[in-house]
Order: structure tokens, then sequence, then C-alpha cells
């Protein structure tokens, strides 16, 4: 098994390894956790046997894609596929087959990458566990009685077991970083607008962005190079520059200044999430960092926002979903008996939920005091960030208040699973990027990360100070699951 | 009592950009059902809109021909409802942050000008249609529903007037106005009956002197400017009834039968907030430059309004004018192009709103097509004018010309029209008229000059009707005289 991403390409193109021999490695790991984990909804080897064979033809003749070219990718199934089942995780488009590949697909396919399957995820991207998906859970591989963390827990898992040297997410409210840092990977939400959402089944339009999973921090630059990029078909996509995100990974972090957000400790978190993440910020000291506390007061209710502007272009984005023209059709005795049958069997409960929550924010004479409120709640965490970034550089924070937890255990309880998403919110509601980088172990052998947040379109100084948090940290990506069933 | 209306005109104009409001899809009418659709007008999962800059455009020149102001910066936002032939379940348009509002329309009714205020102009997406199939063609009888989604996503303007309308006759002109200021702008077809244009009418009534506003209906469903009258008028009387026996009107949406000439309620009208509008966080807020509008102000043709005045600025009598300019385009670039080729603007709208108009309406044909130009026409009154032809020939020559026959010269020659304009020429028909009528001279020179007229006739006699009457006249009189 190659390291990563830039370990298999260097072996592709010394011609100690092949495209093929990569995915037959990566099917043969799925074939071996699959039955266990559930990572994936569907595994597309034929056409990823197509596409590596065809990535080893390219070697062959000296025609080299980037980075990207003969690597085993998975993707969320809430990502566009053009003749691939793509169903969100939901029973409503249960058979959906996407007549058009998302942009970030197209990319992949042009950059070379092998598309090895679509990946589980909780439904419409709705949760933190991937266990709100219509097709069952996932479970993580460092333990199988927890949760991978979601919503891009499929993604997560199969990167962290091996069935894909990249996976790619959707991060909302933490859907990327979380389950990075539940499964012991590197995961990463770009700056908003900088990987086109063209094909990627909406959540939250102002909010949500796909990112990768990967094994190690360079990897992460790697494949955000080749998925990011200004796209017309999406009208929010970045038209200024794009810096490139591997141009400070070797740089070293001496003189930078690292701010510790303090809203982000204390009261819920672990106290061996608290633990890691002190020690890492004494070992970045030590290396030649400033490390500052800083106060970002409107964090304390970017939760509360969050859960009035997500759900509430949710409402909206998800009302196209009614039986008449794709998915799953309940009959009615009239169109509209026909959409509400569809809709209240098609949907799951959270989903519902959060569609009921949305539509209430966005109501005759609630819209100000629940959607506009928290508007101005985003707006006040923006500043916050900017005041901050007048100080510090980065700013640092555990990824997650806690290790994964049980399976089941917070299923009864919208309100804690909502807080697993405490220190990931804010980024998304500014726009911001962020990265989670796994720092070490619990007692029980599970996976803590740290999270680096950057200003806008700074994700080269936020890899810069990523790749240091990796070198300090010598974290070995090994899950128990996985190894017990090699 | 005395009752006032207060009406107030919505108006939905379908762009003809050459593709869809926020995908590349093609703008027609016709063909087969849903070929020109694709994942963002069929509302595809993950499918995204961007905006189409040339009905941007086309919303901010009627803006400005509506003499509106065109915000700098303007939202789209999400109006949310479900229903089967709008493919999100939202349609794309705008809140409180249009495109162009604060303009006017000024228009002419029994010889007044009235100022009708134009609150907004916003730019949106037009749904798919439902075709109701088997039984009744109603959508409750109906056996099946078939959706066609060619017209979804294609740019819709809705100009919002103020409720500055008094009358249904006033509604008529208004909208009546309107469409011919955006068939100049060259933006829609604005054919009523493909529906490409659209008419809603609000319609109050209040006590004559009250400043207060009645409760609003909703009036739709008028496919003609005759049935937009009549449904006003209809909506008016029936909402007086109601309130002269005491009742009081439901605020709602009715539905114009053309058939039976009433209204029937559709269903209770919806606060607009039930809408749940928010901002469309798929689409970045519009930014109209003041060069862009500038830009699009430059390029605006010459309004209704304006040509009008230019009209009247030529000697025309207002009336003229208004119905000059309401004839089809190429008749008045043949207007122009007389009165640029010397015809005085008189005698060439004269004869472009009488006999070519005439000509058109006789034979059926095109005006687009007609083989009439202005410097024909200006050589034609000049003709008259001159004396070459007489006004009954000119009418023969001109049905020569619009055939196709050649210029006005040629025509006359070929169709013998000439007139003998030559006093030599006539010297000798007129002396011997003169000497056949010895009676009628000794008349003229006692002083009964009427018998002047029975002379002329007998030389147009003479040569078969191709002397100048005015000619003749003056060498008669020369020689009896004389
Ligand atoms: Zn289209």
């Amino acid at each position: 098994m190659a390291a990563g991403i830039a370990d298999a390409g260097r072996l592709l193109r010394s011609g100690e390894t092949t495209a093929s021999a990569l995915l037959e490695e990566a099917l043969d790991t799925a074939s071996r956790t699959e039955a266990q984990l559930h990572a994936f909804l569907t595994i597309d080897s034929g056409g990823a046997r197509e596409a590596a064979a065809r990535a080893d033809a390219d070697f062959a003749d000296g025609v080299d894609l980037g980075p990207l070219h003969g690597i085993p990718v998975a993707l969320k199934d809430n990502m566009c596929t053009r003749g691939v089942e793509t169903t969100a995780g939901s029973q409503i488009l249960a058979g959906y087959v996407p007549p058009y590949d998302a942009t970030v697909v197209e990319r992949l396919r042009h950059g070379g990458a092998v598309i090895v399957g679509k990946t589980n995820l909780d439904e419409f991207a709705m949760g933190s566990s991937t266990e709100n998906s219509a097709y069952g859970p996932t479970y993580n591989p460092w333990d199988l009685s927890r949760v991978p963390g979601g919503s891009s827990g499929g993604s997560a898992a199969a990167v962290a077991a091996g069935s894909a040297l990249l996976g790619l997410g959707s991060d909302t409210g933490g859907s990327i970083r979380q389950p990075a840092s539940l499964c012991g990977v590197v995961g990463m939400k770009p700056t908003y607008g900088t990987v086109s959402r063209y094909g990627l089944i909406a959540f939250a339009s102002s909010l949500d962005q796909i990112g990768p999973f990967t094994r190690t921090v360079e990897d992460s630059a790697l494949a955000l190079s080749t998925i990011w990029g200004h796209d017309p078909m999406d009208s929010t996509s970045h038209a200024g520059e794009y810096p490139d995100p591997t141009a400070a990974l070797g740089r070293g972090i001496d003189g930078l200044t690292v701010g510790m957000v303090t809203e982000l400790s204390g009261e819920g978190f672990e106290p061996a999430v608290e633990a890691a993440t002190g020690d890492m910020l004494a070992r970045l000291e030590k290396a030649g960092v400033g490390v500052v506390e800083v106060s970002l007061p409107s964090f304390e209710i970017a939760l509360s926002a969050y859960y009035l502007i997500a759900p509430a272009e949710a409402s909206s984005n998800l009302a196209r979903f009614d039986g008449i023209r794709y998915g799953l059709r309940v009959e009615g005795q009239t169109t509209e008996e026909l959409m509400a049958r569809t809709r209240a069997e098609g949907f799951g409960p959270e989903v519902i939920r959060r569609i009921l929550l949305g539509t209430y924010s966005l109501s005759a004479g609630y819209y100000d005091a629940f959607y506009g409120q928290a508007q101005r709640v985003r707006a006040a965490i923006q500043e916050d960030f900017a005041r901050a970034y007048d100080q510090v550089d980065v700013l640092v924070s555990p990824t997650s208040p806690t290790v994964a937890f049980e399976a089941g255990a917070r299923t009864s309880d919208p309100l804690a699973m909502y807080l697993s998403d405490i220190c990931n919110i804010p980024a998304n509601l500014a726009g911001h990027p962020a990265i989670s980088v796994p720092i070490g172990l619990d007692d029980s052998g599970l996976p803590i990360g740290f999270q680096v947040m950057a200003p806008p379109l700074g994700e080269q100084m936020m890899y810069q100070v990523a790749a240091e948090v990796e070198r300090q940290a010598a974290f070995v990506i090994a899950p128990t699951a996985v190894e017990m069933a090699r | 009592m005395t009752w006032e209306a207060v009406i107030g005109i919505e108006v939905h104009v379908e762009l003809m950009t050459a593709s869809k409001m926020f995908c590349g899809c093609e703008v027609a009418h016709g063909g087969e059902p849903n070929t020109r659709v694709c994942p963002t007008c069929l509302g595809l999962p993950g499918a995204l809109p961007v905006t189409n800059r040339a009905a941007i455009e086309s919303i901010m020149a009627i803006g400005l021909a509506l003499s509106c102001q065109v915000s700098p910066r303007s939202v789209f936002h999400r109006k949310n409802y479900f229903y089967a032939d709008l493919p999100k379940n939202y349609q794309i348009s705008q809140f409180d942050v249009p495109v162009c509002h604060d303009g006017h329309l000024d228009i002419e009714v029994d010889g007044a000008i009235r100022r009708v205020g134009i609150e907004r102009a916003h730019m949106e997406e037009d749904t798919g249609k439902s075709i109701h199939v088997g039984l009744g063609g109603r959508i409750h009888s109906a056996e099946r529903t078939l959706l066609d989604f060619n017209r979804s996503g294609v740019p819709l303007v809705e100009v919002v007037s103020r409720p500055d309308l008094r009358s249904a006759a006033e509604s008529r002109v208004y909208a009546q106005e309107l469409r011919s200021v955006i068939a100049e702008l060259g933006v829609s077809d604005v054919r009523l009956e493909e529906g490409s244009i659209r008419f809603d009418a609000n319609v109050s009534i209040r006590p004559e002197g009250s400043d207060a506003l009645g409760t609003k209906v909703e009036v739709k469903n008028m496919n003609s400017f005759r049935s937009l009258e009549r449904a006003v008028a209809h909506e008016v009387e029936r909402q007086t009834a109601l309130l002269e026996s005491g009742g009081s009107v439901v605020q709602e949406t009715r539905h114009w039968d053309e058939e039976s000439g009433v209204t029937h309620s559709m269903r209770v009208k919806e606060g607009s907030s039930d809408y749940r509008y928010f901002t469309e966080p798929d689409l970045v807020p519009l930014v109209m430059s003041p060069e862009w509008v500038a830009g699009v102000g430059a390029r605006l043709p010459e309004l209704p309004a304006e040509r009008r005045a230019r009209y009247v600025s030529q000697g025309l009598a207002p009336s003229t004018a208004w119905v000059l300019s309401g004839l089809d385009p190429s008749l008045r670039v043949v207007y122009d192009d007389a009165v640029l080729s010397g015809a005085s603007p008189q005698a060439a709208a004269n004869w472009v709103t009488g006999e070519v108009v005439a000509w058109l309406r006789r034979s059926g044909a095109d005006a687009a097509g007609t083989a009439l130009d202005g410097e024909s026409l200006a050589e034609l009154i000049q003709m008259v004018e001159d004396g070459s032809v007489s006004s009954s020939a000119a009418k023969e020559l001109l049905d020569g010309v619009m055939s196709g026959e050649g210029g006005p010269r040629g025509v006359a020659e070929r169709r013998d029209l000439l007139q003998v304009s030559d006093a030599g020429a006539l010297n000798g028909v007129i002396d011997s008229v003169l000497a056949e009528n010895p009676r009628a001279v000794g008349e003229f020179r006692s002083g009964e000059e009427k018998v002047v007229g029975f002379l002329v006739g007998q030389v147009m006699k003479a040569t078969g009707g191709k002397a100048d009457p005015r000619l003749v006249n003056q060498l008669l009189r020369e020689k009896m005289t004389g």
C-alpha cells in the first residue's frame, strides 16, 4: 500500500507500481472491510478498472495528467456522477442516475483520477455520525462500535481503511473536518467558492464546500490543487487568483503566530482532547511559533445561527424532491397529495426535522427574528475573525470536542449531535478555509484531530502550519478494525 | 355614493434573449416538448443558475424606457411554493431590491395626457407548462397532466404599475402603450396569443374623494386588450354592487371568463410572505455600474412618446402623429425617408396613414415587405404637386408602385397616367372647345364665373382626362379675358 497520493505518484512514475495495481489493492481492501464498515453505497469496479487501464496507458505513452493521475478516489454520494447512481443517502433518490458529472468529478476525470465508488453519508449531508443514511450507518475503522463522524463519514472511513487514497466530502458545518478527526485522517474545507458546487446536491448553498480527505497534509494540498479553480457554471465561484496550495509546505513555521480560540475549550471538551491540543501547542511553541489565546465571542452563538441558516436554505433546496420528475414517487389522488406522500416517505426524520425548522424560520412574521438575526450573527463572526487575524496568522482549536462516540449514543438527542460540530461551524459561516490534522490517540486508541483555520484564500499558510503539526504529531494511520481484516 | 376605481396593472413580459435566464438553453416558441431543457432548467439535483447578462440589459432597457431608476446593486430572491410545473418548487425572482424602480409612463386618454407611475420592474424566470389531458381539460377533471419545461427558465420581466389608473379604458390604453414601448425596444415579441406578454389587474374601489385604498382583488386570465378592459369594467361593477348592497370585498384572485364575461374566485390571496422569500444563495448580487447603465441607455431606440413629439414638431397634428406612430415600423421608415427626400410631412403622413394602409389592407400584404420606399413616395407626391399626375391618377400610380411595377415615373408612363401639362399642347384643344361653345364664352364674359367648370370639363373630355385641370382652367381664363 502506498503511503499516500504523493508516494503513489512517485511509484507510478518510476514504474514501481501501476494505476491498476493501486486500484486492485483498494478494491481488495474494500472487499475485506466493507461488510463491517459500510463506507460505500456504490462500488463502480468496472468504471474504475477502465479508468485505471487508461491511466496506465497514459503513463506508458508519457502522458502525465498531474498529481491525481492514476489515484483511486472515493466520492461522497452527493456529487453527481454521469451514469452512476447518486442518492445523497436518501430514499427519495433511490435509483437516481444523473445525466451529468459535477464539475469536481469532471476535474478528477481530466486529472486522470480513478473513481472507485460513491460513499455513504448522512441523508442530504444532514448529520454528524453517518447514522442518518437511508442505506444504513457507516462504522469507524478504529472501533466498529463507534461512528465515523459525519456527514462525510463514508469518505473518511474509506480513506482511513485504505479503500481509496483520496476521498471527497462536503463540509457545510464540519462535515469533512469532524469525520476526519474521528477517523484519524486529514480533512480539509477550502475557502467558500474555490471548489465548484455545480453538481453537488445542495444542503445549504451559502455554506456547502467540497474538500479532500487524505492520509497526509501534502496529499491534501495536491488534491486541492486539482479540484479547485474558477467554474463559470457556479456563480459563487471565486474568479480571482488561486495561490498554489503546495507552495509553502516545506517552509517551516518559525516566526508565525498561532491563536488558540478560548471559546473552543472547557465544558463539553473531553480531557484527552484538551490534553492533546495543549501538548501540540507546546510543541509548536518549541518549534518557534508564537502561541497566544484569542477570544472570538460570537463563536458562542455560531451554532444557533447555523441551525437557522442551514435548515432555511435546505428547506428550499430540498423542495425539488417532489416525485414529479425523478426519484421516488408515491402516488396520490392529486398532485399535492402525490408530492406530500412522496416527501413524507422519501425523507428520513432528521431531514424532515430540518425542513420544518427551516420553513418555520423563513415564515411570515418570524423571518427577522430568526433568519434575519442569524445573518447578523454571521456578519459578527466575520468581524471577530477579521479582528483575530489582525493579531495572529492562523487560529487553532480541537477539531471535535470528543473522539468518536458510540453508535446510537446521540441519535435520539439531536442537540447533543449538533454540538459535535461546535468547533467547525464558524469557518463555514465565515467562508474561511480550515483543516483537521490527526495528532494522537486517546487511552482507548481513538484518534484526536487538531484544527487549523486561516483567512479566506489563506490555504498556503494553513497548509504550512498543518504540515508542521503533522510533523510534530508523527501520527500513524493504522485503524484497528482494518488491521484485523488484513 | 359615487365610487372611484383604483387600478394597478402587473405585466409579465417574456424576453427574447438567445438563451434562458439562468442556463444556456435556447428561448423559442413551439417545438417538441422538453427539447430545450438542461439540468438547470429541469431543477435536477446539483444544478446551479448563472445569470444571463443579456436579460439584465433587456430589463435595464425596459426600465430606462419607463424613466425608472436602475438600482446600482440588485438581489435575486427565492419565491417558494410547490407547483408541478415549477421544477425547483421555488422561482428565482426579486423581492426588495428590483433591478428598476420608480418610473412612469404617459398615456393619452380622450385627448388628455395621464402619467401612470411605475413602481418597479423586476427580473424572474418563467415556469414550465402543465397540459391537462383527458376529460374536461381542467386540472381537477383531467386524467393526466403532462409537463413541458421548454418555457421553464425563460427570462421574465414583471412591470408593476402604481394604482394610478381610474377606469377600464385607461387600463387598456396603459397596457397597449406599455406593449408598444416594449415592442419598440425589441426585447420581446410581445405576442398576447403566445403569452409572451400577460396582464393582471389589481382592482379596488373607494368613495370618490377618499385617499384610502379599498380591498384589492387581483384579476387574471385576460388574453387581449379588449378582455382586459372588459374584465376590469366587470370587476369595478361587481365591487360597486357588492358595496352598495352592504357587502364587502374579499381580498382574492379572480379568474376572468371571456365567454361568460364574468370573474370567478380562484383562491383566497396568500400574503406575500407565505412565499418565504429569502436571498438566492446560488447567485451573487447584480452590480449595475453607471457605465453599463449609460451604455444600455445610449443604445435605446426612439420610443413612441419621443416619436410622436418629433412628428408634432414636424408640423403634424397630434392625432395624425398618434396614428402614424402606431403603424408598422417599415411604414414609419417610408414616412421618414419620404420627408428626408423632400416631401412635405403632412402630405407624406396623409399618404402613409391613408392610401398606403388602405392598399395593404385590401391586398392583405405584409407591411414589412412593401415595394414602396420613401424616395418613391416623395416622387409621387412631387408629381401630384407639379401636376404631372392628377390626384385620382396618383392612387392608381401608388397601386402600380406597391405592386412592384417600378418607380413612379416609369409606372405613370407605362400605365399612361401622365397629365398633359404643356400649355402649347393644350392650346389647340382649348381653342376648338372655345369655338364650339360660343354661348358659354359669352356667359363668362358677362360675369358667369361658374361656366369655367363646364369648359374645363369639355377640355378634359377632349384630352381623355390627361390634361392638368388647373392649367386648363388658367389657360381658358387667359384666352377668354385676353
Ligand atoms: Zn436549461
